[in-house]
């Protein structure tokens, strides 16, 4: 091979060439963005978007504190090791070859090493992993079901139900979405709206093939599996649009089919709520509270009634005390039973 | 039996006598032309492959539909149905399906168990050929009709809407966009017949392997002097044959629930969809080590030969393949953290998946401890195999991180993952794979290549492949679907950058075609061994090409001549 030498110089300077135009198109990049859009995606930006939630920060310290910097370091250094043979065990400067094949030392150590690396990045990531799979105590259920092509979210504890997100007509064609100011692709007709600094619990499903639920600044993602319920939570802490995309392949429209969240106050949550025909937390618990009372006061007025008219209608009180406390608990029962729901849901976090 | 052999063996003159064209190339039953049977079918399949690749990366090269629309280039082609909008993007769904199917199983597979198993196995072992030659050419030819079902299928109805041709459900198959509620039409079908072909013919090329390597290796070539390829080979050929018949069983329960009503996976009637991922990824997952770990044992040959040293820990090297591929096995579900599985499944899936780095991490720091030391020539080999080091480390250590289902979340079904699978095949499989060509080129055709067109090939594609795939960590980290026709104006620059090189990688692979015309034309006579001291395995000890059937004496190995 007379190209033996030629190809050793060529090698040589590419690679530096290489390294270098990485290097300078990495900073260029870097330098070219502007501040980064939250919520959805940004052009020219190398990492992961901006996150608003608790899971989120946590996770970000995981990748970029940890994980990165592990990685970086890792093949930065394979790769100077590689320089370095090329340098100096070429043939030119090593004409004679050394024969040793083993080292017990080193293959021990290349071995341990990364096993306690491993380790480590383990003890964070079970943790953290633990945090994903507990929901906690939910202070709104959503349900979203994946449709071809659209999603579908409910308030089951609210009284909500049947809200259809499709994709924006005006968010399907390139100039429209520029002219309308909607995100391209991600904007739909109808959202998932969730008030801010809370628990949200989303349970997710499908009607037809599988699709996947996620928001990236949440930091979440979930598989829509017919005949499954999968759940994931998050407590966004800053009001404001986030943006996801079906991501599991379900077809013609699988690109076509995105998911937008609006983070809003808890007074605007409750006028939505009421405006979809649903009743806040609060109207419920006043429903409740006023149900018990009023059950209590048909009660004692009923045991009141029947103690003074006790000699002069003994026929008609029997009938109407019995007939109060009995109707009571069935007034109550729908805003009780939406207080159980979290606890029956909590199972299927798994 | 010698009598016997001789008798029937009369007419044959001399040992090179080959049979004419047809009986030759048709009905071969040597390893040697199956072997190039394979490798010329690889180059075609991964032509192929890799034109459907290009008109992805052309139609995300802007938002909006420009390629797969009305009135494009590929409209102008006539093969494809893209009348209507349904179609155009059920179009690309479908060709996103082809590109991985072919690249997996008709050009990685073919090319390295397939075109180097079937020429060096028999040979560095010490063997005359395969141990069943006829179980060999019917491998070959049932791929070869498995490759024709794949292609009818691209034209065949799959639905649900009109026009739409070809199974766009991904690789992966799942249902039930793979049963009638995603795909009504009779394409899927085909695809699953073609599986079941392919799947036959790499079990019945595993047995082969299999029982080559265990009953036909020379007086003194132990298992434990046995070479490193030959060890990958034995170790693929154990993960083909335990995890294909799984993966056969589940496309069969796809198969009888679209035609036969049972309700394997559909939860209307009592299945579950997940069970079909927990099958597919169980055969899945070790499939990938298939694509790899043959390129392992290349790429160990390669590092030995142009350092002038022996394999450094030649044992450990053996049986970290050993490790990967057992613990390959208990892996499988790191590919569906999202799928609603529970703490305690996904902690296992999490930490097992971490496991599998720790005797790659071996496999790494051994090349370069091969290299440490050495009087290393950067041929054309060498350099493919230096490019496969290091790229291989970059998609190992993305894979790391995906392990950990808590940053999964976030990375899982982007693009993320697109680029680490491709880091790791894309440009690990395929690196090893021209890293093999050009090692063995003159070895299996007797002739010499341009080694100026060698060398322009591979930083050609070296700087077109990171080109295309690195930009694909950022947009995977912005959060980026896979197999999406269109995306948000947020991914635009990537996006383009990965097109741009996908362009440069073009200009490599016609720098490739070149070299082999090239060399084709100019005859240039090979060398019994180009290569020198340092490459020490059998193959070299014969002529180039080698003859017709080699080891008519059987070679006998020492102790100090092996590896």
């Amino acid at each position: 091979m007379g190209f033996g030498r030629m190809g050793m110089n060529g090698l040589m300077k590419a690679a530096c060439g290489a390294v270098a135009t990485l290097t300078l198109s990495g900073v260029l990049a870097m330098s070219a963005a502007a501040e980064p859009l939250i919520g959805q995606p940004t052009d020219k930006e190398m990492g992961l978007q901006p996150n608003v939630t608790e899971l989120g920060h946590e996770v970000d310290w995981f990748y970029n504190g940890l994980l990165f910097p592990i990685i970086t370091v890792i093949s930065l250094f394979v790769l100077a090791l590689l320089v370095w043979i090329a340098i100096r065990y070429n043939r030119k400067a090593n004409p004679t070859p050394a024969k040793f094949s083993h080292n017990t030392l080193i293959e021990i150590i290349w071995t341990v090493v990364p096993i306690i690396i491993l380790v480590v990045i383990a003890c964070f990531s079970m943790p953290l992993l633990k945090k994903f799979n507990d929901v906690p105590t939910p202070d709104v259920v959503v349900k979203a079901t994946g449709n071809q092509w659209y999603w579908a979210y409910d308030y089951p504890e609210l009284g909500v139900e049947g809200i259809e997100a499709r994709l924006l007509p005006e968010a399907a064609d390139l100039k429209k979405a520029e002219a309308a100011k909607v995100p391209y692709l991600l904007a739909t007709d109808n959202k998932l709206v969730v008030p801010v600094g809370k628990v949200v619990h989303v349970q997710v499903t499908a009607n037809d093939v599988i699709h996947a639920w996620t928001v990236p600044a949440f930091r979440v993602k979930v598989d829509a599996v017919p005949g499954r319920l999968n759940s994931l939570w998050f407590k966004a802490d800053k009001i404001g649009t986030y943006y996801g995309q079906c991501s599991e392949l379900c077809g013609q429209d699988h690109a076509y089919m995105p998911i937008e969240v609006q983070v809003v106050s808890e007074a605007d949550f409750d006028k939505f709520i009421v405006a979809q025909g649903g009743k806040t937390r609060a109207m419920i618990a006043a429903e409740e509270k006023a149900a018990t009372a009023a059950a209590a006061q048909a009660a004692a007025d009923a045991a009141a009634s029947a103690q003074a008219d006790d000699a002069a209608s003994a026929q008609a009180a029997p009938a109407e005390a019995a007939a109060t406390p009995a109707a009571a608990p069935a007034a109550a029962q729908p805003s009780s039973s939406p207080a159980a729901a979290p606890a029956a849901a909590a199972p299927a976090a798994n | 039996m010698a009598t016997v052999a001789a008798s029937h063996d009369h007419h044959h003159d001399d040992h090179d006598h080959k049979p004419g064209f047809f009986d030759r190339w048709f009905f071969t039953t040597n390893h040697k032309d199956i072997g190039t049977l394979y490798l010329g079918f690889a180059i075609m399949a991964g032509l192929v492959g890799g034109a459907l690749s290009g008109f992805i990366r052309w139609e995300l090269y802007e938002p909006g539909l420009q390629i797969f629309a009305k009135g494009s280039m590929l409209d102008a082609l006539g093969l494809f149905d893209l009348t209507n909008p349904a179609a155009q993007k059920h179009a690309y769904n479908s060709f996103v399906t082809a590109h991985a199917v072919i690249m997996i199983f008709f050009m990685v597979m073919p090319a390295m168990i397939g075109g180097f198993g079937n020429w060096f196995v028999p040979i560095m072992i010490g063997s005359p050929d395969m141990a069943f030659p006829r179980l060999n050419n019917i491998s070959f030819w049932l791929l070869v009709a498995s490759w024709i079902l794949l292609c009818v299928s691209l034209f065949t109805p799959s639905g649900p809407g009109a026009g739409q041709h070809g199974f766009g459900g991904g690789w992966t198959m799942y249902p039930p966009m793979s049963t009638h509620a995603g795909s009504p039409g009779q394409a899927f079908d085909l695809v699953i017949l073609s599986f079941h072909l392919s799947g036959a013919s790499s079990i019945l090329g595993a047995i082969n392997f299999i029982t080559t390597i265990f009953n036909m290796r020379a007086p003194g070539m132990t298992l434990h002097r046995m070479p490193l390829f030959a060890w990958s080979v034995l170790v693929t050929a154990f993960l083909l044959l335990l995890s294909l018949p799984v993966f056969a069983g589940a496309i069969t329960m796809l198969l009888t629930d679209r035609n036969f009503n049972t309700s394997f996976f559909q939860a209307a009637g009592g299945g579950d969809p997940v069970m079909y991922q927990h099958l597919f990824w169980f055969f899945g997952h070790p499939e990938v080590y298939i694509l790899i770990l043959p390129g392992f044992g290349i790429i160990s040959h390669i590092v030995a030969t142009f350092s002038k040293k022996p394999v450094f820990g030649y044992l450990a090297m053996a049986y970290a393949m050993v490790a990967i591929g057992v613990v390959g096995f208990v892996v499988w579900a790191h590919h569906m953290y999202t799928v609603g599985m529970s703490f305690d499944l996904r902690a296992y899936f999490v930490l097992a998946t971490m496991v599998i780095a720790v005797p790659t991490g071996v496999k790494v720091f051994s090349w370069i401890a091969t290299m440490w030391g050495g009087s290393i020539t950067f041929s054309v080999p060498m350099q493919w195999a230096i490019g496969f080091i290091f790229l291989f480390t970059v998609g190992g250590v993305t894979g790391v991180v995906l392990s950990n289902a808590p940053i999964d979340y976030s990375l899982h079904d982007t693009y993320y993952v697109v680029a680490h699978f491709h880091y790791v095949l894309s440009l690990g499989a395929v690196f090893s794979i021209f890293a093999g060509f050009y090692y063995w080129y003159e070895k299996m055709f007797g002739i010499k290549y341009n080694a100026f067109l060698g060398t322009a090939h591979f930083w050609v594609m070296f700087v077109g492949v990171n080109l295309i795939f690195f930009p694909q960590h950022f947009l995977g980290l912005q959060g980026m679907p896979r197999r999406y026709v269109d995306y948000p104006t947020g991914f635009t620059y990537w996006n383009q950058i990965s097109t741009i090189g996908y362009a440069i990688t073009l200009v490599g692979v016609i720098i490739f075609l070149i070299m082999l015309v090239e060399s084709i034309i100019r005859r240039r006579p090979a060398e019994a061994n180009p290569w020198g001291e340092g490459a020490t395995t059998l193959e070299w000890t014969l002529s180039s090409p080698p003859p017709y059937h080699q080891f008519s004496e059987l070679p006998v190995i020492k102790e100090d001549d092996h590896h």
